[in-house]
């Protein structure tokens, strides 16, 4: 058998972990083992795993701290809500309609990268910091003024920046829906977002930036990373090397915004804030920065926690802040660091005998 | 295989953590879901405080009738939070709703319980799309155009010539709404609009501009579509700078006085549009304050008035119904959609309470003033 690389088996290893993970859900799911406020996890999981997946890409190989991450989600939502409504009558494919919203979200979201970044990616360390914060917020404010209806004539679009108008200013013919009613967000949407549609995204999430990472321009990035001088010295573009890193991200993280978008009747803009960037960034640090499997199972564990603790009733979101702190400070913990290194030793001499034996 | 491992162990952890409860005989099962943690959660505590007195009232009555109460956070969120919420309580065998406690949330969980045949009666989500275009919802306030045109022929009626300014919160579905339709029964009433100002949630700490604005265009009444507490900073900043026109406020300006660290004079002569009044004299209202401040120390708001009716309506629905707790709660859905339009209810934020098939409630609004630091009908 050809020898893998160290990096290439991990990647398998976290592709067939996440599969077989989907394999025994789903089979939990249709045998009824899970009851409703499980499987209704099943979606939002998903799509929080593609967002920290991509985040990783940006903080983590990047090497980049960005707080606007939900401003992408947002952006992705909005304009795949968007596209899965008004093509209800158009396309009557469940799956096309929910692909071409992805595909969508994840192009809009790019562009408004793309665009981001221009000015963005000049900066280093906290002001990119405070600029991807801005973006956020920007993005909310923005959102809140939009006013979207379709009708048999197209899409009717208002930017209501004077806060005087309502749906009723879109004029909408006889038959027509409102899709974005401002601050209220997107209302009376049809759920087509399924638990297969959001496994699918993660394989994707997962095999785009994990041949990222591995591929050339993956280690350019880490070398831009790790020391911006020298890879500039030794001929690495900087700015497209940030770039592609940065727009990957966004694109990622705006169709896990569709498929959001799409798992829920009513979602306001408002929901994609500060607080929810730093719900992602949290995931990823506590998976481990750069660590795309860590990123996986940080979503899963602390999306589910807060929903498992609700026997706690009041107290729940205090012992949530206080499992992060312990987490914290566990994977920071010199005694428990050294113990996990002897026992990754052991592991790795252990597979080493075997492979030497086979 | 180790993270293979690691990760499937970690999911059947975590998913075991959530363990069923056990079916009660002869309860109906009544759930209830709302902001109990975050910045919502005097609203979402108070709710499910009315809900408790009523169902513990409820209870020890000897006619046979018993509610099984179970409340659940949403942290007011609109998205996954309010829909996990409404999962947990649909787990443990929920068969009918009294919430949820806001609007957003509220609108998805509508849709989602309209599909699944859950009748829900939500004590203060006021929007409008709460109960757009779904048989199965029911609110107990005002929606908010209702407040907004009712708003709109009080000051017709009682301020002749008044020049109006409106300072609303432009990314609040509750305020916006308001606004909306009072300014158009303003237009149509013949009530003088000379300023709009709005503001956010990161901006609602300084109101030095609209309230400069509103004194330049010379108007001598605010009318305040928002929450108490930016209402409290326009009331301090405007006293501030020595502008005193006459402040109007919706049910949100209810708990004005609660407010922490605020001068409660500055509160006198404000009007608002209330459905429930602490100090009303009915026997009603006496007893559920009295009880609500021996259990929880502090006079009711709205909020926990409007969760304590929801609790008797549902009741009085229920068995005009002719329901049974042993029931499917579609079963109890399609009979309580039927009976519903018909039943009026007496409760402490109004009496003879009835409800149109769409779901808009029907009961008189009250303004009051603050007089001595409580609430009194105006004299004019």
């Amino acid at each position: 058998m050809k020898k893998l690389s160290k990096g290439a088996r991990s990647d398998l290893i976290t592709y067939a972990a996440v599969i077989l993970a989907f394999i025994v859900v789903s089979v939990l799911k249709s045998n009824g083992s899970l009851n409703r406020s499980q499987s209704g996890l099943l979606v939002p999981i998903c799509c929080y795993i593609v967002m920290a997946v991509s985040l990783n890409l940006t903080v983590g190989i990047l090497g980049d701290l960005s707080l606007g991450h939900a401003g992408f989600m947002s952006v992705g939502a909005f304009t795949g809500v968007i596209t899965a409504m008004s093509l209800m009558n158009v396309i009557p494919s469940v799956w096309l309609r929910l692909t071409l919203a992805m595909i969508v979200g994840a192009f809009f979201a790019a562009v408004i990268g793309f665009l981001i970044g221009i000015p963005v990616l000049r900066l280093t360390g906290d002001y990119l910091a405070i600029v991807t914060l801005a973006f956020g917020e920007i993005i909310k404010e923005l959102i809140t003024c939009l006013l979207v209806g379709v009708d048999s004539e197209g899409l009717h679009i208002i930017f209501n920046v004077s806060g005087s108008k309502t749906a009723n200013d879109l004029k909408l013919l006889e038959g027509g829906r409102v899709i974005i009613k401002g601050a209220q967000g997107a209302t009376g949407t049809k759920t087509i977002a399924s638990f297969t549609a959001g496994f699918i995204l993660v394989m994707i999430a997962l095999v785009i930036v994990q041949n990222l990472i591995r591929s050339r321009q993956g280690r350019a990035i880490m070398a831009v990373r790790d020391n911006r001088i020298a890879a500039e010295s030794v001929g690495i573009n900087v700015t497209r090397y940030k770039m592609m890193a940065f727009v990957t991200s966004a694109a990622l993280a705006g169709a896990a915004g569709a498929l959001f978008g799409l798992n829920y009747s009513n979602l306001a803009a408002t929901k994609f804030d500060f607080n929810t960037s730093i719900l992602v960034l949290v995931f990823v640090v506590l998976g481990g920065l750069g660590n795309i499997w860590g990123s996986i199972i940080a979503t899963v564990v602390l999306y589910i926690l807060p929903e498992a603790l609700r026997g706690f009733a009041n107290y729940r979101m205090l012992i949530y802040a206080i499992v992060l702190i312990v987490v914290m400070l566990a994977t920071n913990n010199p005694v428990l660091k050294t113990y996990r290194e002897e026992l990754r030793a052991k592991f790795s001499r252990k597979d080493k005998k075997e492979a030497a034996d086979t | 295989m180790k993270k293979a491992l690691v990760l499937i162990l970690a999911l059947t952890m975590v998913f075991a953590l959530a363990a069923p409860s056990a079916f009660a005989d002869g309860a109906f099962k009544l759930g209830s879901s709302g902001p109990l943690t975050g910045g919502a959660a005097i609203y979402g505590i108070s709710v499910m405080n009315g809900i408790q007195i009523a169902v513990d009232e409820i209870n020890a009555m000897d006619d046979g009738f018993q509610f099984e109460f179970m409340s659940q956070d949403d942290e007011a969120d609109s998205g996954d939070k309010a829909i996990n919420a409404y999962n947990t309580l649909m787990d443990w065998g929920m068969q009918v709703m009294a919430g949820t406690v806001t609007s957003g949330s509220g609108i998805t969980v509508a849709a989602q319980a309209f599909d699944e045949r859950l009748f829900m009666l939500t004590p203060s989500g006021s929007s409008v799309d709460l109960i757009a275009d779904k048989d199965n919802a029911f609110q107990v306030c005002f929606t908010d155009p209702n407040q907004g045109v009712a708003s709109a022929d009080y000051f017709a009626a009682n301020f002749p010539g008044a020049k109006v300014a409106v300072i609303y919160r432009n990314d609040d579905a509750y305020s916006q709404g308001i606004r909306d339709t009072f300014v158009t029964e303003a237009a149509a009433k013949g009530v003088e609009v000379v300023y709009e100002g709005t503001f956010t949630d990161s901006t609602s700490t300084d109101f030095n501009v609209q309230l400069t604005a509103a004194q330049g265009a010379g108007a001598d009444l605010i009318f305040l579509p928002i929450y108490y507490t930016p209402a409290s900073v326009i009331l301090q900043q405007a006293n501030a700078m020595g502008y005193a026109p006459k402040f109007f406020g919706v049910d949100g300006m209810d708990g004005i006085l609660t407010v922490e660290g605020f001068d409660t004079k500055l509160a006198e002569g404000v009007f608002l549009l209330t459905p429930f009044s602490a100090d009303a004299e009915d026997a009603r209202t006496q007893a559920f304050v009295a009880e609500y401040q021996s259990r929880f120390g502090e006079i009711p708001n709205q909020f926990a008035a409007d969760g304590y009716d929801a609790a008797y309506i549902l009741k009085a629905a229920l068995q005009a119904a002719g329901c049974t707790p042993d029931m499917s709660a579609d079963a109890i859905c399609e009979a309580l959609i039927e009976v519903m339009p018909t039943i009026s209810v007496d409760g402490v934020t109004g009496s003879g309470m009835t409800w149109s098939a769409s779901g808009e409630v029907s009961k008189a609004p009250m303004a009051v003033v603050i007089k001595d630091g409580v609430y009194v009908t105006p004299e004019f």
